[in-house]
């Protein structure tokens, strides 16, 4: 393989994967914090 | 007995009569870098040590980096295992704080952004006549990420090791000199006014605890080569928010990470031999890794112009400059340059999201690029 090829492929490849592995962990939060909503009683077991 | 004496004296200046000009170049480079840590205090834990590796493997016949030398030891020891910067990562995850990020997710996107000067730059690498793996290790300077940096390097492109080292952190601590250029360069004195309020979605415990199990199993199960570096952050940071392992987490936070530091550097500077280190080549790696840094903050700015335009002037693209993963410092950088434009603007929280996406960010875009060179057959 020449080296642009490589170059070229592990940029696109990397960057696209990149912002989409991202992408996909903010998604993953939101779900997180949809499924295990805050509540007050969190910051008072906290403090406790 | 004169002759014994005479001999005696002349053993004591071996040393010295085998000095080469190198060395001493050497050693003024390693004094710098303690100048550097120590007078104006740029990451004085990693360039002190480094500092001082640089000067000890400098003095001729002390033999440190030769077998069974010392530091030979520490670096076959922690270096090449990649022992060191995989403990490193795990007092990062201990000590980070993920909040910011799990409070305002979307602004994790500036965290993928401000990776993509690690691409470019390996490009430009290979433009200059670097071969393949040496390119990956230089490209990953622009991770802005130390450890990931070393673990990447002395993996694929282990001659390089002390000039990507140096770089990577010396352009860290430099992040607040490199990047309000570039900042006010490319937005306009519009966007830096914009005031982005206050977010407080506070986040559960759960979440918290969840969030570095899910993250690992789902970063690991994309790009399966990065899972040491991942998987040892979001352990740390398990240990971290679960709040049962309190001496664990103390123990990576502190005593772990700050051995590992010690010999981490010092194994840094052992590569910085004068043959080794004193060749042109060194010097394009340290400019191709100011380039990354800076090619980081201009893609985090574009994509943040991008986020502003989308949602319509709600987003200070002054955040993107955070998306590397110099954390906090480069959060602190936005924070600074927002305020001298808007006095009522506090764009730190925010900047901090977007900062604990680099972090994140520089160890996804490790592992991707690690996973695709591993598909290509190339590793």
């Amino acid at each position: 393989m020449d080296i642009w090829t490589f170059g070229w492929t592990v940029a696109l490849i990397g960057m696209g994967g990149t912002l989409l592995v991202l992408w996909l962990l903010s998604l993953l939060i939101l779900v997180l914090k949809m499924a295990f909503p805050y509540k007050a009683e969190d910051s008072a077991s906290a403090k406790g | 007995m004169e002759s014994a004496i005479v001999s005696g004296l002349q053993g004591l200046l071996l040393g010295l009569s085998h000095l080469e000009w190198g060395h001493v170049v050497m050693i003024l480079i390693g004094s710098f870098l303690l100048y550097l840590g120590i007078g104006k205090g740029f990451e004085p834990l990693l360039l002190l040590p480094i500092g001082f590796g640089a000067i000890l493997v400098n003095i001729p016949l002390a033999g440190l980096m030769e077998e069974e030398g010392v530091l030979r030891f520490f670096y076959d020891t922690g270096v090449l295992t990649e022992i060191f910067p995989i403990l490193i990562f795990l007092g990062i995850g201990a000590m980070t704080d993920f909040q910011p990020l799990l409070e305002n997710p979307k602004i994790m996107l500036l965290g993928a952004a401000g990776q993509f000067g690690i691409f470019l730059t390996l490009l430009l690498a290979l433009a200059l006549g670097f071969d393949k793996l040496e390119a990956v290790a230089i490209g990953i300077i622009g991770a802005c990420d130390g450890p990931t940096a070393i673990y990447v390097t002395s993996k694929y492109a282990p001659h390089l090791l002390g000039a990507v080292s140096v770089a990577a952190y010396s352009y860290m601590s430099l992040v607040p000199l490199i990047q309000p250029p570039i900042m006010r360069l490319l937005t306009t004195e519009r966007e830096r006014k914009i005031t982005m309020g206050v977010v407080k979605q506070p986040v559960s415990k759960t979440t918290k605890i969840l969030f570095p199990v899910v993250v690992t199993i789902a970063a690991s199960l994309v790009a399966p080569l990065g899972t040491p570096l991942i998987g040892m952050v979001m352990l740390g940071n398990l240990m971290k928010e679960c709040g049962v392992v309190e001496r664990l987490k103390h123990a990576s936070e502190n005593e772990i990470t700050n051995i590992v530091t010690l010999l981490l550097g010092l194994s840094i500077g052992a590569t910085m031999e004068a043959g080794k280190f004193l060749r042109i080549e060194t010097l394009i790696v340290l400019a191709l890794g100011l380039i990354a840094i800076g090619l980081d903050t201009v893609m985090g700015l574009l994509f943040g112009k991008l986020m502003c335009l989308l949602t319509g002037g709600k987003i200070n693209p002054l955040i993107g400059a955070a998306g590397i993963s110099a954390f906090p410092m480069s959060a602190r950088v936005v924070q600074v340059e927002g305020q001298k434009y808007n006095k009522k603007n506090y764009l730190l929280m925010h900047a901090m999201s977007a900062n604990a996406g680099g972090q994140i960010g520089s160890i996804i875009a490790a592992a991707i690029m690690l996973s695709v060179l591993a598909g290509m057959g190339i590793v």
